[in-house]
């Protein structure tokens, strides 16, 4: 009667089997350190450009929509404080994840994917190497060691975004009260729960990514459908992570 | 060895393997010894590469028994069978090269990753390069695999899987879907490579002729190339057995003549061809 509840149990199931596997793989070697900076170089350097932009436009337009709500109040002096809360707690993590997990994400689920329906992945472990090892874990140290930092770019460029549209273009402000509004609204909580969340979603991106991409079966066409499942299964898991966790700290 | 006067390279006792309430290999039982050489005949489907996979603990047998290498793999951890494998070579049916490495780091890589091996690089581009000379390839060390013939992508998977120097060598279906001349070639280096290293060798096909070169030829250092052996000479047929599976049951194991003297009607089908 409950069959139809197996195959999603089933899914869940396996992928803590694989986060468990890679997890225990972490402190034992080898560390395939080249395949780590690789990955770092493909996960953290490429999406930097990407990160840029939406950093930059979602700084632009939260100074956009707020000036009209501040000038009722008579507070546009308090629009600094509004975008770097906003960025640092909500929007940069989330925006930063949710592009990394569309462009990395999909890239580790097809290229994880061709190599388990072309007989790579069985080839690897014939020749003596663990995929978990020489695959995932990689993927996962990489992702989670860069999206922090993509993370604070993408904060600060936010900030920046708010800045030119708020001072030169809108003259809501003055340069020094945005910036110093700024600095002063940010405190621990913010920082701590703006790094730990980007932190969170790389594992989720990596080990989703892995996990469908090494489930792979049934030629090309299942390389697309893992792939878009992929990122729909990241996606939704970080918002959802993201609910918990911000709900955790609201209360600290 | 560790496993002291023990010859068996491979044993399979009343192995049987299920997928999706199909039996892919049904209580097949034979041992593989030193230096010898078995052909596995078999129709599309009767379980061939189910077998080799098997071999390796790629697949687990659902009963039974596997014990490579004087190690019984059939309830041994993943991780512990790393190492195992790295003693043996494997060449897929469909070769799986990594395509976003080059030749050169296709071979090295059993060197270069496999835990039980320290290589230095200087040495590793040293038997990267023999194993690719072995098979006559050493001119193509940057190209990707994807810009060789299927016959070169085989060859090169050849070198990966005995750049190794590994104890046993597993083939699935070596010369499927090639030439004549072609896989003439691969059969000469499939077994120049058992006749030089001795290593203990396992071909799966569905081509006898590949068998009766196989059980029928030996390489010459002099020559450079395959020659007959003679059948009193120092490899005759004996050391080279024939094994017929059907549906996953291994119907006949026996040297040529019994083969070819085989009236089981599904047997005899492979000698007529």
């Amino acid at each position: 009667m409950l069959d139809f509840l197996k195959p999603p149990i089933q899914t869940f199931q396996d992928f803590f089997l694989l986060a468990g596997r890679t997890l225990r793989t972490l402190p034992r070697r080898p560390h395939y350190r080249d395949d780590i900076s690789l990955q770092m170089d493909m996960i953290g350097v490429g999406s930097v450009p990407i990160v840029l932009l939406v950093g930059f436009f979602s700084g632009a337009v939260m100074a956009l929509q707020m000036s009209r709500a501040l000038a009722q109040y008579g507070a546009t002096g308090q629009v600094g404080q509004i975008v770097a809360i906003t960025l640092v707690r909500e929007l940069g993590p989330v925006l930063t994840s949710l592009l990394v997990a569309g462009r990395v994400g999909s890239g580790i689920a097809s290229e994880l994917g061709s190599m388990k329906v072309t007989e790579q992945i069985d080839a690897m472990r014939a020749l003596g190497t663990d995929p978990v090892q020489k695959l995932v874990k990689p993927r996962l140290t990489a992702t989670a060691f860069t999206l922090p930092l993509l993370t604070i770019i993408a904060d600060f460029v936010g900030m920046v975004g708010g800045y030119l549209m708020a001072v030169p273009v809108l003259s809501l402000t003055t340069r020094a009260q945005y910036w110093n509004s700024a600095y002063r609204s940010l405190e621990y909580n913010d920082i701590t729960q703006g790094l730990l969340k980007p932190f969170l979603f790389a594992i989720i991106i990596a080990l989703v990514g892995c996990y469908y991409g090494l489930r792979t079966t049934g030629g090309t066409q299942g390389v697309g459908r893992a792939t878009t499942q992929a990122v729909v299964v990241a996606s939704i898991w970080i918002f959802v992570t993201n609910l918990m966790v911000t709900r955790i700290f609201v209360n600290l | 060895m560790a496993e002291g006067s023990d010859n068996t390279v491979l044993r399979f006792e009343d192995v049987s393997v299920v997928f999706d309430d199909v039996l892919a290999l049904d209580k097949v039982s034979f041992v593989l010894e030193r230096g010898e050489s078995r052909v596995v005949l078999g129709t599309a489907g009767s379980g061939k590469t189910t077998l080799l996979k098997t071999a390796v603990g790629l697949i687990r047998p659902d009963s039974g028994r596997v014990e490579l290498l004087g190690h019984d793999i059939s309830k041994m951890e993943e991780r512990e069978l790393y190492e195992l494998r790295s003693r043996v070579g494997i060449l897929f049916q469909e070769v799986g090269l990594f395509d976003s490495l080059t030749v050169e780091e296709n071979v090295a890589y059993p060197l270069r990753n496999q835990q039980a091996r320290k290589a230095v690089d200087s040495d590793l581009r040293e038997q990267v390069v023999e194993a690719l000379r072995f098979v006559e390839l050493e001119h193509t060390l940057d190209k990707f695999p994807s810009e060789l013939s299927g016959g070169m992508r085989r060859r090169v998977g050849i070198a990966r899987a005995v750049v190794t120097a590994p104890d046993v060598v597993l083939y699935d279906s070596p010369t499927a879907g090639l030439d004549p001349i072609t896989a003439y070639t691969i059969m000469g280096l499939l077994i120049k490579e058992r006749d030089i290293r001795n290593a203990a060798t396992v071909m799966v096909t569905h081509r006898y002729q590949d068998g009766q070169l196989l059980a029928n030829f030996r390489y010459n250092p002099q020559a450079g190339e395959i020659e007959p052996a003679s059948r009193n000479g120092s490899r005759a047929d004996l050391r080279t057995k024939f094994m017929v599976l059907q549906e996953g049951r291994l119907v006949f194991e026996g040297v040529q003549e019994e083969l070819e003297a085989s009236t089981d009607p599904y047997v005899s089908k492979f000698v007529r061809r």
